[in-house]
C-alpha cells in the first residue's frame, strides 16, 4: 500500500525544512480560506501552481487528485448560482442564475484548488514521519504526536491484515451484495480488524516497555534550518501577507 | 463525509477548530501514555476500515464507523478521529487543513454522544442489548454527523440550504448500513473480545491486565 505518492524527490521543495513547509502551508490555507477577492485568489492559485511545478509532481497523479476534490466543487456549481439572491444573468427554465451566485461559486473553486495544490506541493512532498517530527517542534502535545506517529506507522500493517482477511473471504466465495449477509460479513471483518489491532497494540506497548519507554520518544535525526529555508520562509511570509491583505 | 477546503466561512472554520481543540485536549489529557498505542493502532484500523466500500443497491458507500469509535474510545475518539482526518487530508486531499477542525468535530462529537448515550446499554452485555446499542450508535452517529455538516453549510450561507439538504439525504442510506453493521460488529466484539467494550474480565482496563493472545 503506497500512501505517500509525492514524497519521493530531490527538488528544492522536497528538500526544504518540514517545519517551514508546515507553517507556510497552514498560514497559506488560512489566508486563502478567509479571502474573498479575485486579486488575492488568482495570484494565490498561481503561487500554488508555481510551487507544484517546482516540486516536479507527476502531472497525471496530480490531476487525478485535483479531480477528486473538484467533484464537490462541480456539485456546488449546480446549486449555488441558482440559490444566491441577486441580479439575474441567465435563466434555465424557472431557475435564474445570479451574478452573485456565479461569483460565489468561482471564489470557492479558486480557494479550493489553490489550497489543495499548495498542500500537495508542500506537505505531499514531505514524508509523514518528517511531518510528525515537525509537529513535535511546533509544540504539539507529545501524546498526540505519538498517536499520530503510531497510527501512521501501523496503517500499512493493519492494511495487510485486512487484505489477508479479504482473501480468506474471497476463497470462501464471498460476493458483496445489498443484503444482511454482506453487512454482517463486513461487520465481522471490521470487528476482527479491531481485535487484531487491539492485541497488536498491547504487544507494541510491552515491547516498548522492554526497551525502556518512559513516555518520551527520542529523536536521532534532527532538522537543520539552512539559509535557503530562512529565505523561503521570509519570501512566503511576504506573499501570504499580501494575499491576506488584498 | 468531509467538507473540502475553501467552502465554509471563516467563523464556521474557526468555531470548528476551537471545538476540536477543546475535545482533543480533553481526550489527550484523559489518555494515559499506556493507552497511546491502543488508541493509535485502533485509529489505523478505523482508517483502513474507512477504505471499505459497501454496496448499497447500484452504488456503494464507504464506512465511517464513528459510532463504534465512540463506543470503544470515549473521549479518545477526538484525538483518534483528528489523526484519521489529518491523514485523509494529507494523503488523499479528502477534507483539508483549514476544514480539519470542522471535519473532526462533525465526526467526533457524535461519537462522544453515542459513547455516553448508548454505552450503558451496551455494557449490559446481553445479545439484545448489544444489538440495540450497536444499531442505535451506528445510525445516530451518522445522522448527527450529517446534521452537523448541514449546520456548517447553512451557517456559512443560507444559499447552501439546497446543497445541505442533498448532503443530508445522502446520509440516509449510510445511516441504515452503519446501524446494521455496527450492531453486528459490536455483538461480535462482545462475544470474542469483551474487554474491548469494557465488558467481562475485570481489571482488563487500566493496568494492562489483558495479555496478548493468539498469533
Amino acid at each position: 500500500m503506497h500512501l505517500e505518492e509525492f514524497a519521493e524527490g530531490t527538488t528544492f521543495v522536497h528538500a526544504a525544512d518540514p517545519r517551514v513547509k508546515l507553517v507556510v502551508a497552514v498560514a497559506f490555507a488560512i489566508a486563502v480560506a478567509t479571502s474573498h477577492s479575485y486579486p488575492a485568489l488568482v495570484p494565490a492559485l498561481g503561487l500554488a501552481a508555481v510551487l507544484a511545478a517546482m516540486a516536479r509532481l507527476n502531472p497525471r497523479r496530480l490531476l487525478a487528485r485535483l479531480a477528486v476534490v473538484n467533484v464537490f466543487v462541480v456539485l456546488l456549481w449546480f446549486f449555488l448560482p441558482f440559490t444566491f439572491p441577486g441580479s439575474t444573468v441567465f435563466q434555465v427554465g424557472p431557475l435564474a442564475a445570479t451574478a452573485e451566485g456565479i461569483e460565489a461559486s468561482a471564489l470557492i473553486t479558486l480557494r479550493t484548488n489553490a489550497i489543495v495544490l499548495l498542500t500537495i506541493a508542500l506537505l505531499g512532498t514531505t514524508s509523514i514521519f518528517n511531518l510528525v517530527h515537525a509537529l513535535r517542534h511546533l509544540r504539539v502535545p507529545d501524546k498526540l504526536v505519538h498517536t499520530f506517529f503510531f497510527c501512521y506507522r501501523y496503517i500499512a500493517v493493519i492494511h495487510e491484515e485486512y487484505t489477508r482477511l479479504r482473501h480468506a473471504m474471497r476463497v470462501r466465495c464471498f460476493r458483496p451484495r445489498t443484503n444482511l449477509h454482506t453487512y454482517r460479513s463486513y461487520a465481522y471483518l471490521v470487528g476482527m480488524l479491531l481485535i487484531k489491532s487491539y492485541e497488536r497494540s498491547v504487544r507494541i506497548y510491552q515491547a516498548m516497555l522492554c526497551r525502556g519507554f518512559r513516555g518520551e520518544y527520542p529523536t536521532f535525526h534532527h532538522f537543520h534550518l539552512h539559509r535557503r529555508d530562512v529565505v523561503s520562509l521570509a519570501t512566503m511570509a511576504v506573499l501570504i501577507g499580501a494575499i491576506a491583505w488584498l | 463525509m468531509h467538507i473540502s477546503e475553501g467552502v465554509l466561512s471563516a467563523p464556521v472554520l474557526a468555531a470548528g477548530a476551537a471545538l476540536t481543540t477543546v475535545g482533543v485536549a480533553v481526550g489527550v489529557r484523559r489518555m494515559v501514555s499506556e493507552q497511546v498505542p491502543k488508541v493509535a493502532v485502533l485509529a489505523s484500523a478505523f482508517f483502513v476500515a474507512s477504505l471499505i466500500h459497501v454496496p448499497v443497491g447500484p452504488s456503494s458507500v464507504h464506512l465511517v464507523l464513528n459510532g463504534v469509535t465512540g463506543l470503544l474510545l470515549g473521549w479518545a475518539a477526538f484525538p483518534a478521529i483528528l489523526v484519521g482526518a489529518s491523514l485523509h487530508a494529507l494523503l488523499f486531499q479528502f477534507g483539508g487543513l483549514t476544514s480539519l477542525g470542522v471535519n473532526t468535530f462533525t465526526m467526533a462529537c457524535p461519537a462522544l454522544i453515542c459513547h455516553y448515550a448508548f454505552g450503558p446499554l451496551l455494557r449490559r452485555g446481553t445479545r439484545r442489548a448489544m444489538q440495540a446499542a450497536g444499531f442505535a450508535a451506528g445510525a445516530a452517529a451518522i445522522a448527527l454527523s450529517g446534521l452537523l455538516i448541514c449546520l456548517c453549510l447553512v451557517l456559512t450561507g443560507e444559499s447552501f440550504a439546497e446543497v445541505a439538504g442533498l448532503t443530508l439525504a445522502a446520509h440516509l442510506p449510510v445511516m441504515v448500513v452503519e446501524g446494521l453493521l455496527t450492531a453486528s460488529c459490536v455483538t461480535f466484539l462482545g462475544r470474542v473480545k469483551p474487554e474491548l467494550l469494557g465488558l467481562g474480565r475485570r481489571g482488563a482496563e487500566g493496568s494492562g491486565g489483558a495479555g496478548p493472545e493468539g498469533d
